[in-house]
């Protein structure tokens, strides 16, 4: 096998798969007319995100952060990325929360979740 | 005693002109009654209008001020930091935000049912805490929570509008509005995973020492995709037109203000102050993207706009078009063009919010804004229409509008910059904009008014607040000089690009 | 009274006056006589304060405020300024006259608005004649445009806002377009857009350069309806007449050739364009425009446009002067200003008379005219020689200016076949008019088979039955002639520019 090659697919693996979730998470949000299947793809689109900062605080043959633990000659991984993480975690949940809330909104007015068949109505009254 | 007290005061401002909004916000929600809701929420806007006078005074006369969140030092904590630049950016979110604010109890009744204003005041003081700390928030991942927090309270403040498509036009603005903050989520996680810092200085300093262009450059990309989304840069702006088409006037005035003038802002810093024009123009080559956007941009919004028979949405691309102008500035990359630029983040601020008032008025008399509802009002409203023509003559660039003095600038930068097709194409747009006012000023002087419609002008409420803006558009007009100045100070401030010197806390 | 002083009052004269109009909304014989009034204040002021000052070498400036750094709104006043305050001040008070004969008897609507206009449009072009430099210039050029739009669309109509729409496009977008890139260039290129005599920009920009700029003045100042931009004069012409008269034939067409003077002479410079050629393109261009505006004007019936093209073909003679870009051109160019307005106001003056009192806009309609309205169509018969040239007239001696301009750049016969042959074309619009006035049989009579041999029996004195229609085109067709005779004024005013 090339070493290239494999540096390139498997020392880089955590990024492919962080790519690979974003990717899943686009193609939902842009080609499911169903908002709440939208929603779905917007978080899965955030976790991609969310995994990539993960990756960050990994530090080979690091342990978990906590001071005191260990001597001065342990490693630890980086804890900020997670610290990080747990805000982003918390913006994610507000915004599904309020996607939801206009989903629900939407569908008292409209009587339906189908964005073209939203659209359908919207053109009716231009 | 006394003196020690007042500097102790001074340097808690900036967090007080965070934390004060939003502690309110709740208490809005609480209060319920329209009323006393508008008159706490517009007793912070002007305290924040107050603080942020305050701290641009103690910026011009001692220099930066840095506030510590918890009194951890950066780059290890949170840090708020006014400067030049953002100090003048937040007397404008919180000034116009004032005026705007001061227009809403006579404007919202006729949008957004009684028994739902303290929500929209709610949603008012979140978005502009948000806003706030986008601003001054002194590490790059605070930027990104709070344009969370004001893009948030902005899809509220959009669902708010009184037709159903209110609602498709905020999930729209929400789901793209989300894309643009994970992206810039992303692109702030590369920064930080090249350089080991959040904090907008450290980042400045460690960035340039950074090997190697591909990283960079798409991290460059995520950043400024997601602050274009939020900044309505053509065509990732393209959620903008239904938001402000179907939001209350009120919303769309606020938010055209101010939304985008802060993005616009943020995508400054990213560029100028952590990039730098060495790193992003010189090396990664980044105008070639930006130029060209820019220019469609001003196309594009000022062509689609010609065709729009709503005024609303005609405004909203007009805005489209407008972002383009700032955005060039961006790209032009020299102290003229940047100047432009920035001027004219002050300039759009006041016209377009003033424009949009003029427009809530209309909703107020008329209950819609299409161009045939318009027909003869020149004559029944005629202070509103008069606002709305000089604030047309400001976005075409007449002289002696404020309108002039930004493209002044903008075609003096594309001049120095060697490239005098640009000069010749901003001024080709500008043409464009000439047509979408005179389509509007043709039929609001020159048709006559449908038969039996009698519509008194608009209340004094509403009056005031519209010529405040307008009214500045002339005088910044006149008095040019006044904020161009500023203006250069800014761009200079930006061309000098990111502090040079050793990284804050040693290496990481 | 200061000579910075007297500029204010002169500029700021109409503006008050606008403000006076529309105060006085509800009393129309108070509003048109504070119209008068202060129209006749702003030109004593010129007349009598700036114009001696100026005559003597003087130069009044004043600078009213930095709009922005290196940006000044400013007025200075030198000779070919001053020639254009004098006419746009001088005839202002007669085209007010005329329009409240015009306006009242032909029951106009929104006559305030129509006041409040016209002295808009006057401080635009009192404005633009004091001009220090060429934001000043920009400045109170845009304000003609916007503050004649309403004029233009007076009546509302179709027709009316479909020309407005032509006019402001054309006006308007060239403006911005061009004249303000060249404005913003000219700064970045010099430093300043000051008027300074012998220009600024000499060694400031290669000979391409220049000749881009300059392209970028002429057209910009549509204003001067160079072709291919002109079409906005013959829109223009829906107006009600007292506007055509003013504006169309004095106010906004002269700003228009007056600022491609202007630029030529205190901006780029006569010895820059002499020696680099940068203006020779514009020879040509001025010619053409001058030989197809005549052509068409030939062929037009309706009077009111043929007039138009007739000023296209005229305008294009004064900037012909500024391209030659020798001192006799430029003096020929800048005297052409006064006689030419005061020839065609004449004419539209006649034009409007004819309208109002005859209720006839096609020429071929006219005929016999003479009989019924002597007065107006010996005013016609003078108003036509002087703006033909014919000599002693004042356009005759301008025309020799220009020919002489012309034999000074360097022999050209073609362009000496251009006059003469446009001249001829100006004699083949004009005349027929005036022919067909005194010696044409009336459509009437012909169908009644009435005696040829009777041609003045019914004549009727006009002067005295519309004083205010029929007045204000003999007093300018004595003015034609006074000007013929007060030639010498002008050649003293502008001698500085003899070498």
């Amino acid at each position: 096998m090339n070493p290239v090659f494999w540096q390139t697919v498997w020392g880089l693996l955590p990024y492919w798969l962080v790519i690979v979730l974003m990717m899943i998470g686009l193609h939902v949000v842009m080609t499911k007319p169903n908002l709440i299947k939208k929603i779905i793809g917007l978080n899965v689109f955030q976790t991609g995100v969310i995994m990539f900062y993960i990756t960050l605080g990994k530090v080979d043959g690091g342990t978990a952060p906590i001071f005191g633990s260990g001597g001065d000659e342990v490693v630890y991984s980086n804890p900020v990325p997670h610290v990080l993480m747990l805000t982003a975690i918390v913006v994610g949940i507000a915004t599904t929360s309020l996607a939801l809330a206009l989903v629900v909104r939407l569908h008292e007015a409209y009587g339906t979740i189908e964005e073209d068949q939203i659209r359908r109505l919207e053109g009716d009254e231009v | 005693m006394s003196a020690s007290w007042v500097a102790h005061l001074e340097s808690q401002l900036p967090a007080i002109q965070v934390v004060a909004p939003m502690l309110t916000a709740p208490v809005c929600v609480l209060l319920r009654r329209s009323r006393a809701a508008w008159m706490l929420a517009m007793t912070v806007t002007l305290g924040s209008l107050l603080t942020s006078l305050l701290m641009l005074r103690h910026v011009l006369l001692h220099g930066a001020l840095s506030y510590q969140m918890g009194g951890w030092a950066p780059p290890w904590g949170i840090e708020l930091r006014i400067e030049v630049l953002n100090a003048f950016v937040l007397v404008i979110v919180s000034g116009i935000s004032s005026v705007v604010l001061s227009a809403a109890p006579g404007s919202l009744p006729k949008e957004v049912p009684e028994e739902r204003h303290y929500l929209f005041y709610a949603a008012f003081l979140l978005c502009m805490t948000g806003l706030l700390g986008m601003t001054s928030a002194g590490d790059v991942f605070n930027v990104f929570v709070f344009l969370e927090i004001s893009s948030l309270s902005s899809y509220t403040l959009v669902a708010l509008g009184p037709s159903r498509r209110a609602l498709v036009a905020a999930f729209r603005y929400l789901i793209v509005g989300t894309m643009g903050g994970t992206f810039l989520l992303l692109g702030i996680g590369m920064l930080y995973m090249m350089t080991g810092t959040l904090n907008i200085v450290d980042l400045g300093i460690r960035l340039v020492e950074v090997q190697g262009d591909r990283t960079l450059l798409v991290a460059l990309a995520c950043v400024v995709v997601g602050t274009s989304i939020k900044l309505a840069l053509f065509p990732l702006g393209l959620w903008l037109p239904n938001a402000y088409t179907f939001a209350p006037a009120e919303v769309s005035a606020f938010l055209a203000a101010t939304a985008t003038k802060v993005s616009y802002y943020v995508l400054a810093r990213f560029l100028f102050l952590i990039f730098g024009v060495s790193l992003a123009f010189d090396r990664l080559h980044f105008d070639h993207v930006l130029l060209p956007m820019a220019l469609v941009a001003m196309f594009v919004g000022s062509l689609v706009a010609i065709f729009q028979t709503d005024l609303k949405r005609l405004l909203a691309y007009s805005s489209l078009a407008q972002v383009g102008y700032m955005v060039l500035g961006l790209a032009l990359a020299n102290r003229s063009g940047l100047t432009g630029g920035i001027v004219h983040l002050f300039n759009h601020a006041l016209m377009k919010s003033g424009l949009f008032l003029v427009l809530a008025a209309v909703v107020l008399r008329l209950g819609a804004t299409r161009l045939q509802d318009v027909r003869g009002l020149g004559r029944q409203m005629p202070w509103t229409m008069a606002a709305f023509v000089v604030g047309g003559l400001s976005l075409i660039g007449v002289p002696l509008t404020a309108g002039f003095v930004s493209k002044w600038y903008l075609v003096q930068g594309a001049l120095e910059s060697g490239r005098p097709l640009v000069a010749a194409l901003i001024l080709g747009s500008s043409l464009l904009a000439v047509v979408y006012v005179w389509r509007v000023v043709e039929e609001i002087y020159f048709q006559p008014a449908p038969e039996g419609r009698q519509v008194a002008e608009a209340p004094l409420g509403l009056l005031v607040p519209i010529w405040l803006l307008i009214g500045g558009t002339v005088v910044f007009g006149i008095f040019g000089s006044a904020t161009a100045d500023v203006a250069r100070q800014a761009a200079d401030l930006l061309l000098q690009g990111p502090p040079v010197g050793p990284a804050l806390g040693g290496s990481p | 009274m200061t000579p910075g002083m007297a500029i204010l009052w002169a500029v700021l004269g109409p503006l008050g006056a606008a403000v006076l109009v529309r105060l006085l909304d509800r009393w129309p014989n108070l509003r048109e006589a504070a119209s008068l009034l202060v129209g006749g204040g702003v030109f004593a002021v010129v007349a009598g304060v700036l114009t001696p000052r100026v005559m003597a070498g003087e130069r009044p400036r004043l600078e009213i405020l930095d709009i922005l750094p290196g940006v000044t709104l400013a007025f200075e006043v030198e000779p070919l300024g001053m020639i254009f305050g004098l006419v746009a001040s001088g005839l202002w008070v007669v085209t007010t006259l005329f329009a409240i004969g015009y306006m009242r008897g032909h029951n106009e609507i929104h006559q305030t608005r129509f006041y409040v206009c016209f002295a808009l449009a006057i401080f635009g072009a009192l404005g633009v004649a004091f001009a220090a430099n060429v934001f000043t210039l920009f400045v109170f050029y845009e304000l003609i445009t916007l503050s004649t739009y309403p004029l233009v669309t007076h009546h509302g109509t179709a027709k009316a806002k479909a020309a407005g729409r032509t006019y402001l496009g054309v006006l308007m977008g060239t403006s911005i377009a061009f004249l303000l890139l060249a404005l913003v260039w000219t700064h970045q290129l010099a430093g300043g857009t000051d008027f300074v005599i012998g220009g600024i920009l000499t060694g400031k920009a290669s000979d391409d350069m220049l000749m881009l700029l300059l392209a970028l003045y002429a057209f910009g100042t549509a204003k001067a309806a160079l072709m291919p931009f002109h079409r906005w004069l013959p829109a223009a012409m829906v107006a009600p007449t007292p506007v055509s008269a003013l504006l169309h034939a004095v106010a906004v067409v002269k700003a228009g050739v007056f600022t491609i003077l202007k630029v030529v002479v205190y901006i780029f410079g006569l010895d820059l364009l002499q020696e680099t050629g940068a203006s020779q393109w514009l020879t040509w261009v001025a010619a053409t425009t001058l030989l197809l505006a005549s052509v068409v004007a030939i062929q037009q019936d309706n009077l009111k446009r043929r007039l138009a093209y007739s000023t296209i073909s005229q305008l294009a003679y004064i900037v012909l002067c500024a391209a030659l870009a020798t001192p006799y051109a430029i003096v020929g160019g800048a005297s052409h200003i006064a006689m030419h307005a005061m020839g065609k106001i004449t004419l539209f003056f006649c034009a409007g008379a004819i309208f109002v009192e005859a209720h006839k806009t096609e020429i071929s309609n006219m005929r016999g005219l003479g009989r019924r309205m002597p007065f107006t169509m010996m005013a016609f018969l003078v108003g036509s020689a002087s703006v033909i040239g014919i000599p002693p007239f004042g356009g005759g001696v301008s025309k020799v200016m220009l020919m002489m301009g012309t034999a000074e750049a360097g022999p050209n016969y073609v362009m000496l076949g251009v006059y003469a042959l446009s001249s001829l074309l100006a004699i083949g619009y004009l005349m027929p008019v005036v022919f067909n006035g005194f010696y044409g049989i009336t459509v009437v009579e012909e169908e009644n088979r009435v005696e040829k041999n009777q041609p003045l029996r019914d004549v009727v004195n006009d002067l005295r039955r519309a004083p205010f229609l029929v007045g204000p085109p003999v007093l300018t067709a004595l003015g034609c002639i006074a000007l013929a005779v007060g030639q010498l004024f002008f050649f003293d005013l502008l001698s500085v520019f003899f070498p």
